[in-house]
């Protein structure tokens, strides 16, 4: 399981890139959910968004999930490619895979990569 | 065309079509002859198969044998009642009376109709000790959205309106949730104990007077009666709250105890589970709702009842009633009157008191039978007399063997496999439900299949991780239906100019 | 234990191996008061004597083979259905199996569905089909559900025809308490006489959802290219509800631009039953396709290389998605979508086509043969199908009474519905009325104009 140290969890299963405001979901997750077929951005360009509210919809083959905000802030940016090609989200999530960019983020209750790792460990049993 | 690049083992019906073949003729007309609209009004091609009527029949023949069935044997699917479906039944709906009537005729022309629909509402009253009944939802999932849709009426109408959340256990099917979320309620989820009931202490904290409802399939999704039934029903009662039953199971309860009697307030039926409505590979199915007599006001639109009473040698005149606070018209027309109804009525006519209770103490009987005959073999994480079905572990110790390569070995032993996965609260889940038409033969063969199966797990795995082997079809690439979305097919391109 | 197959001895040897002693001892976790009630149902009858009652039961209505002229329509109509579709749906193997949940052994079902997918797109013009609803009403209802979510609720107005079925306008209303929704174009002053033009003065930027009917409730075709590209660019939904056996004949209403397309499919091999069960069909475009509730069947291929079909996109559904799903579904109407598929491939092209042709002349004979009687008028001057609107001397169910005294079934009176058409006769004509039953519903016409 990947976990880049340089970013921030939620532990639902998001991760947020404090750099650049980039969310998406985690290795983890992609490889819970399995094969994602679609991907739905609940949020436009410029709106409001609110740590801890939905922000995306992701179906696979077998699951469904909602995504949830990071942090809150506006939304500055979406990845229009992975809605063209969920599968991004399982190939590289952490990269092409990101999911939108929440600009003047002020970080909801996240954890370093660390933290993260113990927190899907203990899922795992 | 072939989309997806497999081999073909069936033609599509596009596939099979030939220009200028021709089907069933239509006769000639007998009136002098109008224009058509004019072009811009009228289709400019109408792309639609072509074929003789032979070989429409041997195309639905061919497909017909790739289908297992329950005409063609076991199909212990979990909460499913694939009971055998009499074939009377198949002969009484498609009786001209009730095949050639129209939904919109005068009552006084459909006086059968409305009869056999009045007399499946007393009965259905009756064998449930409900108050009201509506016949008119389509389905167990249309049923349960009529009821939830009458739960909110009726706290509307009390000017309760803070009550915004449905109490559902974690065993319940996810119709349930959906049904409630449909109504913009919250879901509260309550866990189920040690021995397959719900958890008192946890139902306790969650009753406020935000609480809607409590939605419980009894027996639950586990095969258990929850032995503490009355004191749930309490806490709901007591919190302001309505119950709702699931009557996805109540194949375990006719003649054996009535919902309404132990305070239910609220459930819909499966005529299609319990009552021998064949299931049709999906559909149609026929979801009537009972309520209790507080609710009754708020039914869907129309009920049948009798708008003229008997006198002397006159029979009652039946016909259509609005209750007073409806919640409205669920579909169009009455239900599934000739589908549905229609066998229903003939299924209860044929038993009578008796029989039904006959049907309950052999579903019971025959789920704990394979119970008791598969206990050494699977793990029973829910381990007490079931009802109509019961729950085993699909996995072993040390094993990479699965309930899914279990359910798809058992094809290979010619039976259908039980619901799995389902319940989420019990890893691995074989959810199996034998019903009360499987006699001890068959029951038997099955329990036996599993055994070898168990030892073929410990022995040859891959035989399990690669079963299907000896079906048409082996296993699908789902991945691959989901991200290439081919959802249709057509004439091939060059069609016109072909033979 | 009229089909259970268990001997008592049997019986006896299954208590010992649970180790109970009787069945009544299977029942312990039953509260002990309400255990056991005792039934007030009638005694049980054998199949010689329930196939005796219902038969009787059955003889009791007039019905409309053997008894009754009729002209009845307004969302159900009289067609012959063809030998071959009965033969083929009662095969148990179609009708005793469950929803395709193993697709190892469900292949029939789900190549037949898939078919039906197909049929359907290619009737409507449209991308993509579900595996159907309940019937046209549940069908128009999720189409609102569909907007609904397409919008995330961000848009919350919805309007609607009045000459969409009112039924079908009931349905939508049952459906949509939970959405908060604003309803309009079909209220009580709404002009029902009026043409598609008149709903564009509702349509807004909070629009998501406008609802007409192809032919509408009076059997008048409209071309509603320009309504649709007018809804379009204020960002709205269009909702076409149509009739199968008029798309046969007539434009498309994917030609139109149509978003979604959905109606009644009773018409193609599934009897009248007095109501049900029908067939729902729901198309619409591929963009739609996540949003759209019900089941969906798609291609794919087994592990052997074998070209095989699957449910597909089953996340959407409500036993995954759970109180987030669009709709609550389970189920569809499998066997009645296999009987529709039976019907357009057993008629096949020509066929169909006879059939829609039959309906328009036969109906446009009957409309011009009952314009001529004294009193009578056709309401209308659009073209129609094979329904269509007489406006009568005296109110409509007076006209029907005696109608019925002579054999008739007349038509839905549309006063029922419409206050303002109390004299209206909506009148259906399909290929099973022959001219002689046309023309005598032409000569009791007169007979009571001169009265």
């Amino acid at each position: 399981m990947n976990t880049p140290s340089n970013l921030m969890y939620a532990k639902s299963d998001e991760w947020f890139d404090p750099s650049n405001g980039a969310v998406g979901i985690t290795d983890y997750a992609q490889n819970q959910l399995s094969d994602i077929v679609f991907v739905e951005i609940l949020v436009d360009e410029g709106e409001e968004v609110t740590a801890g509210k939905p922000i995306a919809s992701v179906e696979s083959v077998k699951a469904s999930a909602e995504i949830y905000a990071p942090a809150s802030g506006k939304v500055g940016a979406i990845n229009k490619g992975i809605i063209e090609k969920p599968e991004i989200l399982n190939s590289d999530p952490f990269g092409d895979g990101w999911m939108i960019k929440i600009e003047g983020g002020a970080q909801g209750d996240l954890m370093d990569s660390a933290a993260y790792e113990k927190h899907c460990e203990e899922r795992a049993h | 065309m072939n989309k997806t690049g497999g081999t073909i083992v069936e033609p599509t019906i596009f596939e099979l079509s030939s220009p200028g073949r021709l089907g069933v003729r239509m006769p000639a007309s007998d009136v002098p002859e109008t224009a058509l609209p004019q072009k811009n009004f009228l289709r400019s091609e109408l792309p639609l198969p072509e074929l003789a009527e032979v070989d429409v029949v041997r195309h639905y023949m061919r497909l017909s044998k790739f289908n297992y069935s329950v005409d063609g044997g076991f199909y212990p699917l979990g909460s499913c009642t694939m009971k055998y479906n009499p074939k009377i039944n198949e002969d009484t709906c498609r009786y001209p009376g009730f095949l050639y009537t129209h939904p919109l005729q005068p009552i006084e022309t459909v006086q059968g109709n409305l009869a056999l629909v009045y007399e499946l509402q007393e009965w259905l009253k009756e064998i449930s000790g409900f108050a009201g009944i509506t016949l008119q939802p389509a389905a167990g999932a249309h049923g349960e959205f009529a009821g939830v849709l009458i739960m909110h009426a009726y706290h509307k109408s009390r000017n309760d309106t803070k009550r915004t959340k449905m109490l559902i256990p974690d065993a319940a099917h996810g119709t349930n949730p959906a049904s409630a979320g449909l109504l913009g309620m919250s879901v509260v989820t309550i866990p189920s104990d040690a021995r397959g009931n719900v958890d008192l202490k946890a139902l306790e904290a969650a009753c406020d007077d935000t609480v809607v409802g409590m939605m419980l399939t009894n027996p639950n999704t586990l095969g258990m009666f929850d032995e503490n039934i009355e004191k749930v029903v309490k806490l709901v009662h007591d919190c302001g709250g309505l119950m709702y039953g699931d009557g996805a199971n109540l194949n375990a309860l006719l003649g054996i105890v009535r919902p309404g009697d132990l305070g239910f307030d609220v459930m819909h039926f499966n005529l299609h589970k319990t009552f021998s409505v064949p299931h049709g590979g999906g559909g149609p199915g026929s979801g009537p709702v009972g309520v209790s007599a507080q609710l009754a006001d708020f039914l869907p639109a129309p009920l049948v009842g009798v708008v003229e009473e008997a006198e002397d040698d006159v029979p009652p005149l039946y016909g259509f009633v609005t209750p007073k606070h409806t919640i409205g018209r669920m579909k169009a027309f009455h239900g599934h009157f000739g589908g549905g109804l229609v066998r229903a009525y003939t299924y209860i006519a044929m038993h009578g008191p008796d029989g039904l209770k006959d049907i309950s103490q052999y579903a019971v009987l025959n789920a704990n039978y394979l119970q008791a005959r598969l206990r050494d073999t699977y793990k029973i994480p829910y381990d007490r007399i079931c009802m109509h079905e019961f729950v085993a572990e699909g996995q072993f110790e040390g094993s990479d063997v699965r309930a899914l390569d279990i359910a798809k070995r058992l094809m290979d032993y010619n039976f259908h496999p039980p619901t799995n996965y389902f319940p989420l609260i019990v890893h691995e889940a074989l959810m199996i439900e034998p019903t009360e038409t499987e006699n001890k033969d068959t029951l038997d063969r099955f329990a036996d299949a599993l055994i070898k199966i168990a030892e073929e797990a410990k022995s040859q795995p891959d035989l399990l991780h690669n079963a299907p082997s000896t079906t048409e079809f082996g296993r699908m690439d789902e991945v691959k239906a989901a991200r290439e979305l081919v959802l249709c097919c057509w004439l091939p391109e060059n069609y016109e100019t072909m033979k | 234990m009229t089909f259970i197959p268990i001997s008592p001895n049997e019986r006896d040897a299954m208590l010992k191996t649970v180790g109970v002693k009787s069945l009544d001892d299977l029942f312990d976790a039953i509260p002990k008061k309400h255990r056991f009630p005792k039934l007030d149902l009638p005694p049980a009858l054998t199949e010689m004597e329930a196939a005796a009652h219902l038969s009787e039961m059955a003889q009791t209505n007039e019905n409309v083979r053997e008894h009754m002229i009729s002209f009845l329509g307004a969302g159900a109509y009289n067609h012959y259905v063809p030998s071959v579709v009965d033969h083929m749906l009662r095969r148990g193997e179609f009708y005793t199996a469950y929803t395709p949940y193993q697709p190892e052994i469900s292949q029939g079902t789900l190549q037949a569905i898939f078919e039906y997918q197909s049929l359907m797109t290619n009737l409507t013009g449209m991308e993509v089909s579900n595996a159907s609803h309940y019937d046209g009403a549940t069908a128009t209802a999720e189409a609102v559900s569909l907007a609904y979510a397409q919008f995330r609720g961000k848009r919350k107005k919805i309007v609607i025809s009045p000459t969409v079925h009112p039924q079908y306008r009931e349905v939508i209303q049952t459906y949509s308490q939970g959405m908060g929704l604003e309803k309009v174009g079909d209220d009580e002053s709404a002009n029902a006489e009026a043409g598609p033009e008149a709903l564009m003065s509702h349509v807004d930027e909070s629009t998501m959802l406008v609802v007409v009917q192809y032919p509408d409730f009076f059997g008048r075709i409209h071309d509603y290219t320009k309504l649709i590209e007018d809804a379009h660019a204020k960002g709205a939904l269009v909702c076409i509800v149509a009739n199968p056996t008029a798309l046969i004949m007539l434009k498309t209403p994917a030609e139109m631009g149509a978003d979604i397309v959905v109606g009644e499919a009773q018409p193609f091999g599934i009897p009248l039953w007095y109501g049900g069960p029908y067939l729902g069909f729901f198309t619409t475009k591929k963009s739609y396709v996540h949003k759209m509730a019900g089941r969906l069947i798609g291609e794919t291929v087994d592990s052997r290389g074998q070209r095989a079909y699957v449910l597909t996109l089953t996340a959407r559904e409500q036993h995954i998605k759970r109180e987030r799903a669009t709709s609550n579904i389970c189920t569809n109407q499998g066997l009645l979508a296999l009987a529709s598929a039976l019907y357009m491939s057993t008629l096949g092209k020509t066929g169909l086509q006879q059939v829609a042709n039959l309906c328009y002349q036969k109906a446009h004979y009957a409309a011009s043969e009952l314009s001529k009687i004294d009193g009578c008028d056709l309401c209308f001057d659009e073209p129609f199908f094979h329904e269509f609107v007489l406006c009568c001397p005296k109110p409509a169910s007076e006209v029907n009474e005696y109608l019925l005294e002579h054999g008739i079934f007349g038509g839905y009176d549309l006063g029922q519905d419409y206050s303002s058409l109390q004299n209206h006769l909506l009148i259906a004509v399909t290929e099973m009325n022959s001219k002689q039953e046309i023309d005598t519903l032409v000569e009791v016409l007169k007979e009571m104009s001169h009265e």
